[in-house]
């Protein structure tokens, strides 16, 4: 799905990197010993079957879990323990498996929600919407704007993303993440429940935004012809246990994976 | 002020050149761009024309070549036709949504080595077909999203070759003179554009037009309908069409107004709203979606509001037309409709941003006499007008108060009709096409000896009005095996103003009697179906549910009983109907890109459900390959049920006529 003729992304030096993870919620081990990296300008998809600890792991990975064990790397800055705001002002975004949406206010004001970490105008002048407040908010919702622009929603741009079918919802909250300019983009199975036509136009959302803003990506995801044609490298995970790391056309050959998709007679 | 003052300017880039002295600082075009209203003034469009020229010429496009010109309605699309007739260049609009073999085809007939278009979409769909355009050397691109990995060798993003054209003209003063010369050099009897025509049958024809003769014909109908550079009109339909080509194109050029580009075809309705065009027009499909859009929101919306619609627009139909027209309307009327005003009509209008409209036409097919009521009872000042892209668009039209339903309207001034034997339409205009683009055998066919063209219409002139009056294409007014006059149109026209009804394709011609394919309404049965808990999975499943068949024959013996009310028709009621499992889609070639049914081709293509119309099954099977907007083909299989119509005697002439 690459546009023809293009060059293939530059994937460069290790953004985040996951070193022996282990999470478990009592005795339930929902990730264990799981290390992996992330490079700048890559599209990372994270798999595995039902229950393998894919969410756990995204929400580890901007801080809204903290792991028993192991530490993350990203920028170079290693913590034990990343909490959600710092992960977000430090540059993470994420979209959300059940699209987790402002659901009475609009688009635009969903997608500028996301700018709120990039305010600087204090209180006071943004209660009277006066002075440096209004040139800020001048400057964001040029923008958004610009992003309503790249995801073509224009005509939805006034709708109360509650009465948008589902398919937008997923295309605004994409939105809102990329509004905050990440440098690294955690997308919680974007597909997940769309029509064919919708994941194709979704899958080049996702390339354009790693092409054109040079976004790093990481996304969970299901369906496997989308990851093979999206993904530059594929961590797949099974009952929270890394089983294979590599290029989509490798992980595909996996014995484990095909196993662990499949299932083994025991 | 008059601005007839077109004398002088015989082609377009001409026309800009004046526009730019004498309304140098009014708007030219706007375009919604992020959000925001981007205005270009005439002094200011000239300017960029003339450095894309350059930049144009640079490139190599040469005097008398074609140039195409593929996207939706936007400032960059008109600047290349523009820059290219100021060249001398020839440039062919061609349809945005056409499929790759459509494009393919007018690209390769037209001989273009240059193309001008909008997106990555258009690119890659001409990069698909390139073995098929040989000639094909260079694109032209306005927006340079999702290209920046492209190959650039053959590929410019006309930002830049407007650029580049620029500088040269601000620093070399040769420039100037040379690129002043080529403006100068245009012949009005040069051509100007190649239109394609969706082409009702067959393949589509180039029809060339020259500038001189298009300026002609804008100038006329400019001071017509008084337009002037106060004017604004929306540019929303296909750029590739004539109706847009003339009504803002030349017209634009003609009378100075503003073109405004919406946002994106998807948001032109908001657009609409927020320039508030002066100027409107729309073809009948787009008024019918609008009322039914209305028609929706007012099922769904409170009893109080829902109440006082209804009976507001009753008033408006009692009085609205008759107000609009200055007949005498009762005191007790007047205020009643005025009341209306203030709390629909009004709210209505500007809802649908019609507001400021001073002129609004309507135009392309026959239109359902309660669709235009309702619009003109409202307050629209909507009127027909009959044309042709070989006439460059003019022939007849209505002018202000006197507006009938049935007609299109008098002869328009410095154009002539005659009405051959057989009943067809010939006419010479002012605005005459020279011929079809390589095409002599095509233009021979049209033209009578003695200079007329054939517009394919049967018609006559009503004596009453002096209007003439549209029946149907020439060869679709068929005969039943009885004898009894079968008009296709009539029929279809009024089973479509039922807003459930989206599309109607009747049969009868030597057959024993009338039988109807029905498209339903998506938007109007699918609001239906939820209000009445009718379940379904897919527009299949729902068209062949049996409450919506219960619907429409509703609807179908209505219009049986308005047939039978004329003597003329009462032989032409509908015997037997069916829903289509599919909507009829110009992809598949079933309605062409104006949405003009095909009605041969339907009849071939759905061959075991017309059998089964007249051979008395309750339903058949059909199985239809269809195509989808990447050129990807799927089939669907389907069971069709047919229902059989009661049909009611003539309407005896008791009573007095209404």
């Amino acid at each position: 799905m690459r546009a023809p003729g293009g060059p293939e992304v530059a994937v460069g030096d290790v953004l985040l990197a996951v070193e022996n993870v282990s999470l478990s919620f009592g005795g339930v081990k929902a990730v264990s010993d799981v290390s992996f990296d992330i490079r700048k300008g890559e599209i990372r998809a994270i798999i595995g079957p039902n229950g393998a600890g894919k969410t756990s792991m995204l929400n580890v990975i901007n801080g809204f879990y903290h792991p028993q064990q192991g530490r993350i790397t990203f920028k170079g800055e290693a913590r034990t323990r990343m909490r959600p705001h710092e992960a977000a002002s430090g540059g993470i975004a994420r979209t959300f498996q059940n699209v987790a949406l402002f659901r009475g206010m609009t688009a635009l004001d969903n997608i500028m929600a996301g700018r709120t970490l990039k305010m600087h105008s204090n209180f006071f002048w943004q209660m009277l919407r006066y002075g440096p407040a209004m040139r800020e908010e001048v400057e964001h919702r040029r923008h958004v704007e610009e992003i309503i622009d790249f995801l073509k929603i224009q005509e939805i741009r006034r709708v109360p993303v509650g009465r948008l079918p589902y398919g937008l919802q997923k295309r605004v909250e994409l939105g809102r993440a990329l509004a905050m300019e990440p440098e690294l983009l955690l997308l919680d199975e974007p597909m997940a429940g769309m029509n064919l036509e919708e994941k194709e136009d979704m899958s080049r959302f996702v390339l354009d935004a790693n092409d054109y803003y040079g976004t790093t990506i990481a996304l969970i995801e299901h369906d496997m012809g989308v990851v093979m044609d999206l993904s530059d490298r594929v961590v797949v995970l099974d009952h929270g246990v890394k089983i294979a790391d590599g290029t989509p056309a490798e992980v595909k050959g996996d014995q484990a994976v095909i196993d662990a998709y499949l299932g083994v007679a025991h | 002020m008059a601005p007839n003052a077109a004398a002088g300017a015989d082609t377009f880039p001409k026309l800009l050149v004046r526009n730019a002295q004498i309304f140098g600082a009014r708007p030219a075009m706007r375009h919604k761009d992020l959000g925001i209203w981007q205005t270009w003034t005439w002094a200011e469009v000239l300017d960029i024309v003339r450095g894309y020229a350059v930049g144009l010429h640079r490139l190599g496009l040469k005097r008398g070549e074609t140039i195409a010109i593929v996207g939706a309605n936007r400032p960059r699309l008109y600047w290349s036709v523009m820059a290219a007739q100021m060249l001398g260049a020839i440039p062919v609009p061609v349809y945005a949504d056409a499929v790759a073999d459509e494009l393919a085809y007018v690209l390769a007939h037209a001989d273009v080595r240059f193309a001008a278009v909008e997106d990555q979409e258009q690119v890659d769909k001409i990069q698909s077909v390139l073995q098929r355009v040989p000639k094909l050397q260079l694109m032209l691109y306005d927006e340079k999203r999702g290209l920046r990995d492209y190959d650039h060798s053959r590929l410019h993003s006309m930002d830049d070759v407007i650029e580049e054209g620029r500088k040269a003209l601000a620093s070399d003063p040769t420039v100037r003179t040379w690129l002043d010369g080529e403006i100068a050099a245009g012949k009005g009897s040069d051509p100007s554009i190649i239109l394609y025509t969706s082409g009702t049958t067959g393949a589509s024809k180039g029809v060339l037009l020259t500038g001189e003769r298009s300026i002609k014909a804008a100038s006329d109908t400019v001071a017509f309908d008084k337009l002037t550079e106060h004017d604004v009109s929306l540019a929303y339909l296909p750029l590739a069409w004539v109706g847009d080509h003339y009504l803002n194109y030349a017209q634009g050029l003609v009378s100075g107004f503003c073109t405004a580009c919406p946002e994106s075809s998807d948001t032109a309705m908001a657009d609409l709203r927020e320039i508030g065009p002066s100027f409107y027009f729309a073809p009948p499909r787009t008024l019918e979606v609008l009322l039914t859009r209305v028609t929706i929101r007012m099922e769904d919306a409170g009893f109080l509001k829902r109440k006082m619609f209804h009976y507001f627009i009753g008033v408006a139909r009692k009085y609205g037309e008759r107000i609009l027209n200055g007949q005498h309307v009762p005191l007790g009327g007047r205020l009643l409709y005025w009341l209306g005003d203030l709390l629909v009509y009004g709210p209505l209008k500007n809802v649908l941003g019609l507001s400021r409209v001073r002129v609004a036409y309507t135009a392309g097919e026959a239109i359902g006499p309660d669709l235009f009521a309702f619009y003109r009872s409202i307050g629209l000042n909507l009127k027909q007008l009959y044309g042709q892209t070989e006439a460059f668009l003019y022939l007849t039209a209505q002018p202000d108060g006197e507006i009938y339903s049935d007609t299109v309207g008098r002869t328009f001034p410095n154009v002539d009709i005659r009405i051959a034997e057989n009943g067809e339409v010939l006419f010479k205009s002012p605005g005459m096409f020279t011929g079809y683009f390589r095409d002599d055998a095509k233009t021979a066919e049209v033209m009578t000896p003695d200079g007329y063209v054939k517009t394919g219409d049967a018609g006559y002139f009503d004596e009453k009005t002096g209007h003439l009056k549209i029946i149907d294409r020439a060869k679709d007014v068929g005969r039943l095996n009885d004898g009894t006059l079968f008009p296709p149109k009539y029929i279809e026209n009024k089973l479509k103003f039922y807003p459930n009804i989206r599309e109607a394709v009747a049969y009868g011609d030597k057959r024993d009697f009338v039988a109807v394919m029905l498209n339903i309404d998506l938007t109007a049965v699918g609001s239906w179906a939820e209000r009445n808990n009718v379940v379904y999975a897919s527009y299949q499943e729902l068209a062949g549910h049996p409450l919506v068949y219960d619907m429409l024959e509703k609807h179908v013996a209505e219009v049986n009983h308005a047939l039978a009310q004329d003597k003329m028709t009462a032989g032409a009621q509908i015997k037997r109907f069916l829903i289509l499992h599919k909507e009829l889609d110009p992809d598949d070639g079933e309605i062409t890109r104006t949405l003009k049914v095909r009605r041969g081709f339907i009849e071939d293509r759905y061959a075991p459900l017309i059998k089964a119309l007249y051979d008395g099954s309750k339903e058949a099977d059909i199985s239809t390959q269809v195509t989808f907007e990447d050129g990807r083909k799927g089939v669907i299989n389907a069971r069709v049920k047919i229902r059989d119509m009661k049909t009611e005697p003539v309407a005896a002439a008791v009573g007095k006529a209404a």
